[in-house]
């Protein structure tokens, strides 16, 4: 019989940092993935000759070479990997895009700041005033997490236009939570987002996911693909193993999983009554046009775009259509300032993020899948050149992922991307030695979800050995 | 290990811990927080290194133990005396 110290459920981020932490002081550590291939929600894939990454737009909380503090030189730290080794390069600029004002920023917010001087002379100082309170936020105490959002800014910043401008980036890149954003959350993406930054390696995500399963697996951790969990074996108040979709019996001391709250609880032999659904409502599909050139030849030079074509900001699921194209994201992964040594990617590339309704796109038949696919396609890229120049007559290639796509990559209920609106910030659960980490623990996106294992591996499971 | 040898480890651990530290001018008797970036998950890798590297246990009411060169030597000598 095989014992684990640790079996670590999702080999995404979180599951494969987690799983570093633990090899390293020692660990008999197992992690075990559903899916054919490591990343999870950030995984990649390819299609007609071509790489495609499942999520990367942007790593977001980009420190430079040298910095001590922040997420991305605390994950390095602790998973003892330099600098360079993540191959990062920054953001040549983004921007805030609404109908009657337009702000941009970069990784040094200076930028911003003059920007919103710009476009609003009366929130200068008030600006000011926000950002010297969010330098106290402590993101490993995570105090008064649950606050509101907007009634946190509306004490300071008395434009309501540049509210709904400075959250809409945040909300787009990490809230799951519909209309407001938790205040912990919104510290956490401010920091990630305006006082950090956005970078990209030229490889993309593969590039990160590869640095961490190499490691993983030099250090002697077990990942086992085409490896669903289908049971948590439980004896009183203890996980005491799992049981695989093919049937399979492993043994541990403790399990971290990174399935999500619910999906996790789901998976315990001692619930018997239905778990009721607390998942997150915010789904997304995503248009990925290939381009004959580069973006900047069409005038397109930015990284991001956050768009939202009215004043008033919307986050939440569409009820009576399958997408709703007031915002959206554009990106151009060919927009980051790559070595000149590594040149630039040879196809154009722009990827468009729309918010979408689950449960519709669930509903539909295969062939009427593939109808809706192509459809949305043309009216999300639509709504999108009303604020970045019209690409579409240089598109040569063309896919879309869906919310169904996302529930593939994840198993996440309802394609939820950033799982939750309740976070479990301890990652604690009702059994005494089964924890959470990732995005229901309440770090998202690709630095946040490795911060989550890192932190829920030295909490958890690695105190008492 | 002598002392000065638990100090040698001890700046072992610093730089594996902390890569980009100028380790050279710690001044033993001040507490590292002053003098490099350490938050407190990297506390904890100084215990689980010593743990790793040579078996010695530091339950947590004693991490306060672990503040400056100075008092961390004092509190291991007499765990790794024998090691
Ligand atoms: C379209 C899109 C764009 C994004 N863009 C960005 C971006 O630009 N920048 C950024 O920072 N973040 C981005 N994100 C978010 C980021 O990808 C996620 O926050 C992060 O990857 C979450 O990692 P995780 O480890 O918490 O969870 P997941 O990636 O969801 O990992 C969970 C893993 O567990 C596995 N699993 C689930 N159930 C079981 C089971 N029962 N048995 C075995 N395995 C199981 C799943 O298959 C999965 O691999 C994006 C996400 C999407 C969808």
């Amino acid at each position: 019989m095989v014992q684990y110290d640790t079996i670590i459920i999702g080999a995404g981020m979180s599951g494969l940092a987690a799983g570093i932490r633990l090899a390293h002081y020692d660990q008999k550590v197992c992690v075990l993935e559903r899916h054919t291939t490591i990343g999870g929600l950030n995984s990649f894939y390819r299609m007609n000759g071509r790489d495609y990454d499942v999520g990367l737009h942007a790593v977001t909380n980009f420190t430079p070479a040298g910095a001590k503090k922040g997420p991305l030189a605390r994950l390095l730290r602790q998973l003892r990997f330099r600098w360079e080794d993540f191959e990062l390069s920054e953001q040549c600029g983004s921007a805030i895009a609404f109908p009657s004002a337009r702000l941009r920023f970069t990784n040094d917010i200076e930028v911003l700041k003059s920007e919103i001087a710009r476009e609003f002379p009366n929130q200068r100082d008030n600006f000011e005033r926000l950002l010297g309170q969010l330098a106290d936020y402590d993101d490993l105490k995570q105090e008064n997490f649950a606050g509101s959002a907007r009634a946190f800014l509306a004490e300071t910043i008395t434009e309501p236009l540049l509210i709904e401008m400075l959250l809409c980036p945040l909300m787009w890149y990490g809230n799951a939570r519909e209309d407001d954003m938790d205040y912990g959350q919104f510290c956490i993406m401010f920091r990630s987002i305006f006082l950090e930054g956005f970078a990209r390696p030229f490889k993309g995500v593969r590039l990160i996911l590869r640095a961490l399963v190499r490691r993983f697996r030099s250090l002697g951790g077990e990942l086992k693909l085409r490896s669903g969990v289908s049971r948590i074996k439980v004896d009183g108040d203890r996980a005491v193993g799992v049981v695989l979709d093919n049937g399979t019996e492993l043994w541990a001391k403790r399990i971290l999983s990174s399935a999500g709250i619910v999906e996790t609880q789901r998976m315990c032999e001692d619930i018997t009554e239905e778990v009721p659904a607390r998942a997150g409502q915010l789904s997304f599909i995503e248009s990925i046009s290939v381009l004959d050139c580069q973006p900047n030849k069409l005038g397109f030079g930015e990284t991001i775009v956050f768009y939202n074509d009215s004043d008033q900001f919307h986050w939440r699921k569409p009820i009576d259509s399958l997408c709703d194209l007031r915002t959206g994201v554009v990106c151009s992964p060919n927009n980051y300032l790559y070595p000149a040594e590594v040149g630039n990617l040879n196809d154009g590339i722009m990827r468009l993020t729309t918010i979408a309704n689950f449960d519709r796109w669930m509903a539909l038949d295969e062939q009427e899948y593939a109808r809706q696919k192509c459809w949305w396609y043309d009216r999300s890229v639509a709504s999108a050149v009303r604020f970045v120049p019209d690409f579409r007559a240089h598109t040569i290639d063309t896919d879309v992922f869906t919310p169904k796509t996302i529930r593939r990559f994840t198993w996440h209920d309802n394609g939820a991307v950033y799982g939750a609106p309740e976070k479990k910030l301890d990652g604690t659960t009702h059994l005494k030695n089964l924890f959470l980490c990732g995005t229901d623990q309440g770090f998202v996106g690709i630095i946040g979800s490795i911060v989550s294992g890192i932190s829920m591996a030295n909490m958890h499971c690695l105190r008492d050995p | 290990m002598t002392p000065a040898e638990i100090r040698d480890e001890i700046i072992d651990i610093l730089s594996d811990i902390a890569p980009d530290e100028d380790l050279s001018g710690l001044e033993d008797s001040k507490s590292f927080r002053d003098q490099i970036e350490l938050d407190s998950m990297d506390f904890l890798d100084i215990v689980m290194e010593l743990r790793k590297r040579h078996r010695v246990q530091i339950p947590e009411e004693d991490y306060g133990q672990l503040a400056s060169m100075d008092s961390t030597v004092t509190y291991l000598e007499p765990k790794m005396r024998d090691i």
